[in-house]
């Protein structure tokens, strides 16, 4: 281990790449199904296989996904797009080639901002998003001489989001990740999966010292199949790199591989040790243009974005930052609370209902809150008895919502008048509950009236007990005074 | 263009193919007479002339996202040199 005063002497410099899977229908060239998880070989075409004679044809659909990216990070949209093929001779490619995009892609520029954990934002640029298609899947089995293939994988559309060498930590790397998949799950554009591949991420990590002009030689990290250990990696990375410096060790550009049961990388030995991918754009696919049209049809059918609703609930609802993020940290738990607030005005107890209650019944059995059996309107009928002074907060989530979960049928009120809970605001039939408390109480009256103000509680829970937990605390303790205090 | 035999042995790994120093020699020929013949395209000023991608001059030839008909199974792998039941088999690519 470095010490922290070496470590303090240099700077991290991270560049990630990360590849999303589009949830089309159909692959980014040919018409075979996308779907995960069938039987090996049994979605592919003679274009996925690269038979002779065959032309590929672009999927509408995933163009149009990879521009709803780049407008949420606020790329600029090529307008003539072309193609190109990238070169290489690898069992997962049938065709030599992998068609993606190498000089003007779809997206330019751009940039996602990130929260880190002491609250400070920052935005990390973008160089590009582009197109491609995925290759398929090979699979190395222990024990078997032969490494099998299946092309199921092979043409599923594909974006590769490619940062600026612009993220200086691991948990910027980490924040930046977490930011990458909440967009393309609000865009409905990629389903955020890391553990099956969907979202891939490869980093370019380099060490320089701090105030150097130039970055120092990169080394690519592939092979983390989580967001943790894309953190992991780059912890690693810096330690191993400065290490390298110090001790006078020169750097190579290499590919290395991360292995998560040790947080450590090892070179990738490949028996491609020279990689010239000869990109030529692709004849066989005519360039596509996004027209202002087509550009401004995409636009309009944008969804709100988590900063967008972020914003709109810290400044049009006035909730803190903490409930913000909280609540636009999914796009299902965002619309519900927007649906709330339309049927609600009290922003901070709807926030707190979803943070609290709605979440921990979510929690505690595993389920979306599109399976949440309480409508918004429910809800906002309870936190409207609650307001009205005719129930209290604690009867309301621990005895109303939870017969409200099992009978989604029955109205918050109807619940409360069934259990007969309705809390007795009406100072006239709560005045005789207090009386008969203080009269049975002589005692402490007198000790409370001597001084120990501190019985003003037991006073209140023997009205709470004696009401059966329908008086309402505000009144009680109004009448409790006067009676005491006078 | 004079194409060297490191040229020749660049390109041959890059496509995967081997052959042996008198057929290096003729590949060598071949691919320099090749090129000395598209050279000649560039005795044309191409000055402010939009690079060509494609022959055709359409634009936007795209498909709607649909599903089409899948290659059966045992057809798809009819082909391959080696192959189980379910999948394509190559040679060992990682250790």
């Amino acid at each position: 281990m470095l010490s922290a005063k070496i470590k303090d002497k240099y700077e991290l410099v991270v560049g990630l790449e990360v590849h999303a899977q589009l949830l089309t229908k159909s692959k980014m060239y040919a018409t075979d199904s996308t779907e995960f998880g069938n039987m090996p070989n049994t979605q592919v075409s003679v274009l996925t296989l690269g038979h002779p004679g065959t032309l590929p044809k672009v999927n509408r659909r995933a163009v149009e996904f990879a521009i709803k990216m780049g407008l949420a990070c606020n790329s600029t949209i090529t307008r003539k797009n072309i193609f190109a093929r990238k070169n290489y001779f690898y069992p997962d490619l049938p065709k030599g080639y992998q068609i993606t995009q190498d000089k003007g892609p779809i997206c330019v520029g751009g940039e996602v901002p990130v929260t880190l954990s002491d609250g400070s934002k920052r935005s990390i640029a973008l160089t590009r998003i582009h197109m491609e298609e995925d290759a398929g899947k090979s699979m190395h089995l222990a024990g078997e001489v032969d490494t099998l293939v299946d092309f199921n994988r092979a043409g599923v559309p594909l974006i590769e989001i490619v940062s600026e060498p612009d993220i200086r930590s691991s948990e910027e790397a980490y924040a930046y990740l977490v930011e990458i998949k909440k967009l393309v799950k609000y865009l409905d554009i990629c389903d955020g999966n890391m553990e099956e591949g969907s979202l891939r991420c490869d980093a370019n990590i380099s060490v320089m010292l701090k105030g150097a002009k130039e970055y120092g030689k990169k080394v690519e990290v592939k092979n983390m199949n989580s967001f943790r250990n894309v953190a992991r990696a780059i912890e690693h990375e810096f330690e191993r790199q400065v290490a390298m410096v110090e001790e006078g060790v020169e750097i190579i550009s290499e590919t290395r591989t991360f292995d998560a049961a040790t947080g450590l990388t090892a070179s990738m030995r490949t028996k491609e040790d020279l990689n010239d991918y000869r990109y030529f754009p692709e004849p066989d696919l005519s360039p596509v243009v996004v027209s202002e049209e087509w550009l401004e049809s995409i636009k309009v059918a944008m969804p709100s974005l988590p900063r967008e609703l972020h914003h709109k609930f810290v400044n049009e609802f006035g909730l803190p930052e903490y409930d913000a993020g909280v609540l636009t940290d999914s796009k299902e738990i965002a619309r519900y609370f927007e649906k709330l607030c339309k049927k609600t005005k009290n922003y901070k107890a709807a926030s707190n209902w979803m943070m609290g209650p709605v979440k921990s019944y979510l929690n505690e059995l595993t389920l979306h809150i599109e399976d949440f059996p309480v409508t918004p309107e429910q809800l906002a009928a309870l936190i409207a008895l609650i307001d009205e002074g005719k129930v209290n907060f604690s009867v309301a989530s621990q005895k109303i919502y939870p017969e409200l979960l099992k009978n989604a049928n029955k109205s918050p009120l109807q619940i409360a008048q069934e259990l007969n809970l309705i809390q007795e605001s009406d100072e006239g039939s709560l005045k005789p509950i207090v009386e008969s408390v203080l009269a049975e109480n002589e005692a402490k009256v007198a000790e409370y009236k001597s001084g120990k103000k501190g019985l003003m509680g037991m006073f209140m829970g023997q009205v709470m007990k004696k009401s059966q937990g329908k008086a309402d605390p505000k009144v009680a303790t109004k009448l409790l005074s006067e009676i005491l205090d006078n | 263009m004079k194409v060297d035999l490191n040229t020749v042995k660049k390109m041959a790994h890059l496509a995967r193919l081997e052959f042996d120093e008198t057929g290096a020699e003729k590949i060598k020929n071949d691919m320099s007479q090749i090129l000395d013949w598209v050279d000649q395209l560039n005795e044309v000023d191409t000055e402010g002339i939009e690079p060509l991608t494609t022959m055709s001059s359409e634009v936007n030839v795209l498909r709607a996202d649909e599903v089409g008909e899948h290659l059966a199974h045992d057809k798809a792998l009819s082909n391959a040199p080696q192959k189980d039941s379910d999948y394509f088999r190559v040679p060992k690519v990682l250790e």
